[in-house]
């Protein structure tokens, strides 16, 4: 059995890797953080504002897991609820209005499970993201910097770019979820994490991202600078295209195209 | 006034609504238990009865089924029919439960989807079948989804759709999540354009296609008693261990929350779906 894709999982969830404020810090200058999804409650799983890149202002987006035992309690193991996903809704549209791109950081192991969530409609949040980001008239680059986890990830990443370091995971499940389903024992997750091809090069190759980033020097200051570059480049040529939602979605229309009979 | 009627939120079941008419069946007939009342039921009887017991308990309904009961007679075309998508990620034992599943149903996928006429309003359905694979969304469903939502735009026509589902089918891994943003892509257009849609949430509808297009309706129904959800029960009790409150994602858990507009029961949907369409023509 092919050990590697389990072992991305455990390089992925290591609670020292960069999370998403370490990216917010290190890439963008004047950070200022916006709280609240006006509706109900300031959701710490996910931390949001505006910032820039190079000078330009831009709204930014990150899912934040935390390092320490204290961070990740406060940050809800970077399990968003769905005034998470609002929160992170009211910013994009804020962003659309004052023409500004967006960059998103996904790191997530899925969306909140728990009784509040889906009182407060948990699926209803995600379905609400997911809807309105394919639309977006403004740049969006999407970066999974970690756990790529489910629903709980795609509501950040509707996306034009969609991007992933070369060790994060984007799965539809995670690796014990679809062991505990189909084979009734969690324990079979490496198993499962070689069959659900959630590596970065497996996304690529899917069509699902246009780019693995290198690791190399992670968490240094020319980590930092090269992705911050990349993003920039990106963004510039991004903002220049005049049809920038009918590519989106003909971006998503054709993944998995060449598998349908 | 008989059109709020059916609006308002009815829930036979927790008023304990059983029944008392005795029911009449011949000997050797295959029956169903109700979950609710614990009385047996011929099949028959439930069948001609739509699947819902004389207590208002709503069983899960095949998807062929469900179109005779909505549309008007003889109008549904079938759309879309020979749609697969074959092992993309050749995942271990996918093919062979797909042939399985293939081999006991007359369906060739998780959705069935058409053009209908519903008491005499030309519209695009879809209806998902819990029968097939537990209506999980892989590449053909969510393919079947987009392609009916870009005809229905492009024809100007209303879409009206029963989901059931588990969810994304992990066996097409990330290529079943893209079905969510693929399928919501569409749904936005036929929105933008104008149109309407009307989804009808039946049980379970849960996870990745609670978490796309069941909610992104104008107008968002439930059948009485569903499992409406994003997380599957079982599951946040174990994350949470905590005990799960009463009647947590039935229908009536999920309108009192806020995110459905009405419960309708079966044997009112056709009626109702005929006045909802009626109201929006010429839109």
């Amino acid at each position: 059995m092919n050990e590697i894709p389990y072992e991305r999982v455990k390089i992925a969830r290591d609670n020292g890797r960069p999370t998403g404020t370490d990216y917010i810090k290190n890439i963008f200058k004047n950070f200022i953080e916006f709280h609240g999804d006006r509706y109900y409650a300031d959701d710490k799983a996910i931390v949001g504002g505006i910032a820039r890149l190079d000078g330009i202002p831009v709204t930014v987006i990150a899912i934040e897991k935390g390092h320490t035992v204290k961070e990740r309690n406060y940050r809800n193991f970077g399990a968003p609820h769905p005034e998470g996903y609002r929160k992170a809704l009211r910013l994009m549209k804020q962003a659309e209005k004052f023409g500004r791109p967006i960059v998103c950081f996904i790191d997530t192991s899925g969306a909140y499970c728990g009784v509040e969530a889906e009182e407060r409609g948990q699926g209803h949040a995600i379905a609400r993201n997911i809807l309105e980001m394919t639309t977006l008239c403004v740049p969006v680059i999407s970066i999974l910097i970690g756990e790529g986890g489910s629903g709980g990830a795609l509501a950040l990443a509707v996306a034009d770019r969609v991007w992933m370091l070369e060790n994060a995971v984007y799965s539809v499940i995670s690796p014990e979820g679809c062991a505990s389903i189909l084979w009734k024992d969690a324990k079979k997750a490496r198993e499962a994490a070689a069959s659900l091809k959630l590596m970065a090069e497996d996304a690529k190759s899917l069509g699902v991202i246009e780019r693995i980033l290198s690791e190399k020097e992670i968490g240094k200051k020319e980590f930092y600078d090269r992705i911050g570059k990349l993003i920039k480049e990106e963004l510039d040529e991004l903002s220049r295209d005049t049809e920038l939602v009918g590519k989106r979605y003909d971006r998503f229309r054709s993944i998995g195209m060449d598998v349908i009979r | 006034m008989a059109l709020m009627n059916f609006l308002k939120p009815k829930n036979k079941l927790e008023e304990g609504g059983r029944c008392s008419v005795p029911i009449m069946q011949d000997e050797g007939e295959p029956e169903r238990k109700c979950p609710n009342c614990h009385r047996e039921i011929p099949l028959s009887r439930l069948l001609a009865d739509n699947m819902v017991c004389g207590c208002g308990y709503h069983f899960r309904m095949r998807a062929g089924q469900r179109i005779k009961l909505i549309a008007d007679e003889g109008s549904f075309v079938e759309m879309y029919k020979d749609v697969r998508a074959g092992n993309p990620l050749g995942f271990p034992g996918y093919d062979e439960k797909m042939a399985a599943v293939r081999a006991a149903s007359s369906q060739t996928e998780a959705v069935i989807c058409g053009t209908v006429r519903i008491g005499g309003c030309d519209c695009c359905i879809f209806v998902m079948d819990a029968y097939f694979m537990m209506g999980s969304m892989g590449s053909a469903v969510g393919e079947k989804l987009t392609r009916l939502f870009e005809y229905a735009a492009w024809k100007h026509l209303a879409v009206v759709g029963f989901t059931v589902s588990g969810g994304a089918r992990m066996q097409e891994g990330l290529l079943s999540l893209m079905q969510m943003a693929r399928v919501s892509a569409a749904v936005k257009r036929h929105s933008d354009a104008g149109l309407l849609y009307i989804t009808v949430l039946t049980d379970p509808t849960t996870g990745g296609v609670t978490a796309s297009f069941a909610m992104d309706g104008d107008i968002i129904l439930a059948e009485p008693g569903a499992i409406v959800g994003f997380a599957g029960a079982r599951v946040i009790e174990q994350t949470t261990k905590k005990a799960l409150p009463a009647g947590f994602q039935k229908a009536e858990f999920v309108l009192e929350h806020g995110f459905v507009d009405a419960i309708a029961a079966r044997n009112k949907q056709k009626k109702l779906l005929t006045e909802l369409l009626k109201m929006h023509e010429g839109v």
